[in-house]
């Protein structure tokens, strides 16, 4: 029987441990590897420039690897439901291939286009590569729920097996075995389209600071392991001024985009440590930055709303404040505060920024300053960052505004202090806030409260050539503090006058905060206090039960124990 | 919403129940044959062949629908109160109105929904004498807080005991005309006489409205929060502790606290004071002079009410510190919300022996280890730390821990705030702090990808 391979590459954009893909050429007479770039995803606002380019190059360094192994990349324009019955019946296919995809939205995209493939009578291979670990094993380790604290989850992952050693890249005689058949007008059919060809403007583009790719993420780890090596520090470094800017050996873009296999990082990061310190068991710190993401990948993967807050049972219901103007200048980087102005302008501008910028914008517009809701916040990341895939993107926003994740909420980054503490010379808010550069360092992270001298001087007037701040900082963390206080002290790890909370550790098990709203109310009441807002919500989330005509006990919140037993007498 | 209504409306056309098609709707089931006494009725089944069976329903002891109303939610029992007279009646029992929370959300600036209108206008109009426990949550549209003044407004021949204007966004009551404010707070004020609970916080309370407070309810008024009330003058509280003998609970910022205040308060009629919060803020660097409180006020509050609680949130420049803890201070939770010198934490080390939380948002980027351990030393009531931007070596650290033992029930580190040192590394911290606290224990972590 003739095996006609498709691999339907999403992430996972290399051909270095790519398990599916190694499928798709086992024992096939012929292969071709696809990309389907829905014509919607330019036009939607929520693609920057940026992330586009990074994606297009990743798919021009595939097919220029591809080339190099006789093969091509066929680009395909579409949806993949509209395009898979077509490429089928052309190609006459009888294997589809591809990574297998952890997001909720993709997997059911994927179970449909599995359904799909099967009516056509095609055999579908998935295979886990973007990620580290198993991950429903891990929420089967941990009772069937994804672990919500980082310890307990490092815990849950300390009992697994390592992570599979990264297969070898593939090889022009695995490709020899099967032939790709490239048509002539092969580059107008399946091209990697340009930014234009998508729509985008490019006429005053900078060039890319993160360029996209498998060769320049293989390039770029081993840059990073030899730094590591010279340094022989595996601690984490402090932030300095240095750190704020691109490094040449950052890596978040491709694990994201999967041009470098996580993987493979691992098992170089592990080889390494084990050479240099000769110490038999690496720290799992040393894996910091690839934990994090198994552990927001975890949280995510059986989580459709996971990137809201409304119906979202991990996510702490909060009234945040609906404010476009403000949002807008949050986004813009025209808050009038230059830390803040000068890290959004450089997530504008290149697509990256360092791990403590993202917390110090993410509490200015959430729960430090604007009392503006994460989820506008994670939309103009998801826009802008190279690395935000949604569940990481949408986890971290959690983090970072306390609607989950059982964080301390004391803890605020000041949009003055902090940035002076981590940069004094200045150098940082100069370089992406030009007109500030001739202030002194003792006024440049609060240019409102030079005098009109030094500001005249500095040739940048607040108000006129640079914005007033938007917000009263220490008016508005007194407020939000008490609003986040407010929140809390309907859960039940808040109590009385203490401002921290009573966080689980990872022994104990852990309600979702949106379960315990009932907590505050006793059912000794004659009349019980007003349900609380999550009751409420909770009802509004969820019209369709109301629906269920045919179910006439609706259990709701525990005080109907008593009254539970009795139905259940009746029946 | 809608969804739900025109699925009820096609179940009406069944012949079923008669319901007000103007109100709120109950969806109805489908030929369902088991009757059940449960009680989480928000649905109700109806029996085509059986009508007598409506009418049980209609005909239940008020008291056991009073009972199984308690268990619904606000919108539920407003379903019910449709369905027929009975239960409409009971809906509007007094005992179900003694408590309410009024939400007032416009919807281009909250995503949260509002109180409807109409039951708004049935309790004024049925309920306000019922009225005991009531609060006002506004988004930070000035409209809802408007609304919040004209519902208060109308609050006549009410008993009402607690009251709270709550702002669950920016404080939109600081919009509203100080006039049509103090006009509406001063209808509830008159008309209870029996206030015990009243959070005001951001609100533009003044000093009369203050007065018309204390001449009516000085004998039952318990609670008094008002933060961040700019009108209000040191003699406007002044006057409410002077009166107030039973006030135990007063939240205020700082620049309201007074000797005289605190000799108030501690006078011979006066009840032991339980909780005592100020805020300290800054609106700009130097704007402010912080005046300093005598120690021998201080000493007479803690005299008169040993077990006080004394709550002090910063949000001040570090350079404006200098007025506070100079001397011996009883507070007992601390917090600091921005960053506050090494200079100043070890003041506190010095002066604040009664200190039970200390909170510390930033403070640069020298180790603390001196102070912390200071404090270890002298404040021996010290249970819950938290320290955010800071720094503190890992053995200083140690030290800390191991001298606070288990007292420490709450140990908040971010985990930058640790360096290692030749002693330790990070991993073994860990081991060493669960040690000595007797449980397990991590510094508190921000991702990083």
């Amino acid at each position: 029987m003739v095996v006609n391979s498709v691999h339907w590459f999403r992430k996972g954009l290399r051909l270095h441990d790519n398990p599916a893909l190694q499928e798709a050429l086992n024992g096939a007479d012929t292969v071709r590897c696809v990309y389907i770039l829905d014509p919607w995803f330019a036009g939607s606002a929520n693609v920057g420039i940026n992330r586009c380019r990074f994606l297009l190059e990743s798919l021009e360094d595939l097919d220029t690897s591809l080339r190099k192994l006789n093969s091509r990349l066929f680009v395909v324009r579409g949806q993949p439901a509209d395009v898979f019955p077509r490429l089928f019946k052309e190609w006459n296919v009888t294997r589809l291939t591809f990574e297998y995809d952890s997001e909720p939205y993709g997997k059911e995209r994927d179970a449909m286009i599995i359904k799909m493939a099967k009516e056509f009578g095609i055999e579908t291979v998935v295979r886990n590569s973007h990620t580290l670990y198993n991950l429903d094993k891990i929420i089967e380790l941990n009772n069937n729920s994804p672990p919500l604290t980082f310890k307990r989850f490092q815990a849950i992952v300390n009992r697994l097996e390592l992570p599979k050693k990264p297969l070898p890249t593939v090889t022009r005689q695995q490709m020899d075995s099967c032939w790709t058949d490239v048509l002539v007008n092969h580059d107008e059919r399946f091209g990697v389209p340009s930014l234009e060809e998508l729509g985008f403007k490019t006429q005053r583009l900078s060039p890319a600071v993160w360029k996209g790719g498998e060769m320049e993420a293989l390039d770029r780890l081993k840059k990073h392991l030899d730094r590591k090596a010279w340094v022989a520090n595996f601690e984490r470094p402090q932030i300095n001024v240095c750190s704020l800017i691109a490094s040449p050996t950052g890596l978040s873009p491709y694990l994201r985009f999967g041009c470098l296999s996580s993987r493979l990082f691992y098992y170089e990061l592990r080889d390494l440590y084990l050479k240099v310190r000769k110490h038999p068991n690496p720290p799992l710190s040393l894996f910091g930055q690839l934990l994090w993401r198994e552990f927001f990948y975890t949280a995510a993967t059986n989580n459709q709303n996971f990137d809201r807050m409304e119906g979202n049972p991990i996510c702490v219901q909060i009234p945040w404040d609906h404010d476009p103007e403000s949002l807008a200048k949050w986004a813009e980087g025209r808050t009038g505060f230059p830390w803040i102005d000068a890290i959004m302008t450089q997530l504008r501008q290149e697509g990256w920024i360092h791990p403590l910028a993202r917390h110090a914008v993410a509490c200015f517009l959430t729960r430090g300053d604007l009392w503006l809701s994460w989820e506008s916040g994670m939309r103009v990341f998801e826009e802008l960052l190279l690395d935000a895939d949604w569940s990481i993107n949408a986890g971290s926003w959690m983090w970072l505004s306390c609607s989950g994740f059982f964080q301390q909420f004391f803890h605020c980054y000041c949009p003055v202090g902090f940035g002076r503490r981590t940069d004094p010379s200045g150098e940082y808010i100069r370089r992406y806030i030009p007109k500030l550069k001739n202030y002194p360092n003792r006024y440049i992270y609060e240019p409102w409260n030079a005098p009109e001298t030094v500001q005249k001087a500095a040739d940048c007037v607040v108000g006129k050539d640079y914005p007033k701040p938007m917000i009263n900082h220490a008016e508005s963390s007194r407020l939000n503090i008490e609003r986040m206080k407010q929140v809390y002290q309907q859960l039940s790890r808040y109590k009385g006058l203490s401002l921290l909370a009573t966080v689980p550790t990872i022994q104990e098990e852990v309600e979702p905060p949106a379960m315990e709203d009932s907590g505050a109310h006793s059912s000794n009441d004659v009349c019980p206090a007003q349900p609380s807002r999550k009751a409420l919500l909770r009802k509004r989330e969820r019209p369709a039960e109301m629906q269920r005509a045919a179910a006439c006990t609706q259990p709701k919140v525990q005080r109907i124990s008593s009254a539970e037993g009795s139905a259940d007498d009746q029946q | 919403m809608n969804q739900e209504t025109n699925q009820a409306k096609s179940e009406m056309k069944r012949g079923r129940l008669s319901i007000k098609p103007d109100s709120e709707v109950l969806p109805i089931c489908d030929g369902a044959v088991k009757r059940r006494r449960s009680a989480a009725v928000g649905f109700l089944c109806s029996q085509s062949q059986q009508h007598d069976s409506v009418e049980d329903w209609g005909n239940l002891p008020h008291h056991v629908v009073l009972h199984i109303f308690q268990y619904l939610s606000l919108v539920d029992r407003a379903r019910a109160s449709s369905v027929c007279r009975p239960w409409n009646d009971v809906f509007h029992i007094p005992d179900l109105w003694r408590r309410f929370e009024f939400e007032l959300n416009q919807p281009a600036t909250s995503y949260l929904k509002s109180t409807h209108p109409d039951l708004i206008q049935q309790i004024i109009k049925r309920h306000a004498q019922h009225l005991q426990y009531v609060s006002f949550k506004v988004d930070s549209c000035t409209e809802s807080a408007e609304a919040a003044c004209d519902i208060l407004s109308q609050l006549v021949n009410c008993t009402i005991k607690t009251l709270g204007l709550i702002s669950t966004a920016r404080p939109s009551f600081m919009n509203v005309s100080q006039s049509h404010f103090v006009s509406a707070l001063t209808v509830v004020f008159v008309n209870s006489k029996s206030l015990s609970s009243i959070k005001i916080d951001d609100t533009p309370v003044d000093d009369p409205s203050l007065k018309v407070l204390v001449a009516n309810n000085s004998d039952t008024l318990k609670l008094l929060k008002m933060s961040s009330c700019p009108h209000v003058s040191p003699a406007g509280i002044l006057c409410v502790a002077d009166q107030c003998h039973g006030l135990r609970e007063l939240a205020l910022n700082y620049h309201l606290l007074s000797d005289e205040l605190l000799l108030a308060l501690s006078s011979e009629k006066h009840v032991h004071l339980e909780h005592l919060r100020i805020d300290v803020v800054s609106e700009n660097p130097g704007q402010t002079q912080f005046h300093t409180i005598k120690k021998s006020s201080w000493d007479a509050v803690v005299h008169h009410s040993p077990k006080v609680n004394i709550v002090m949130y910063f949000f001040l420049y570090e350079e404006e510190f200098d007025p506070f803890f100079c001397e011996q201070t009883p507070v007992t939770h601390l917090y600091f919300g921005r960053a506050v010198s090494k200079e100043m934490l070890g003041r506190i080390g010095l002066n604040c022996p009664r200190l039970v939380e200390l909170v510390v948002c930033a403070n640069g980027l020298e180790p603390l280890d001196e102070e912390l351990i200071r404090i270890a030393e002298r404040c021996k009531n010290l249970t819950a730390i938290g320290l955010g931007e800071c720094e503190v070596t890992c053995s200083g650290f140690i030290e800390f821990v191991k001298m606070c033992g288990s007292r420490l029930t709450q140990l908040s580190i971010m985990e930058e705030v640790l360096v290692p040192d030749n002693s330790y590394s990070l991993e073994q911290i860990h081991n060493e702090v669960s040690k000595y606290l007797g449980r397990m224990w991590f510094p508190d972590m921000m991702p990083t990808w």
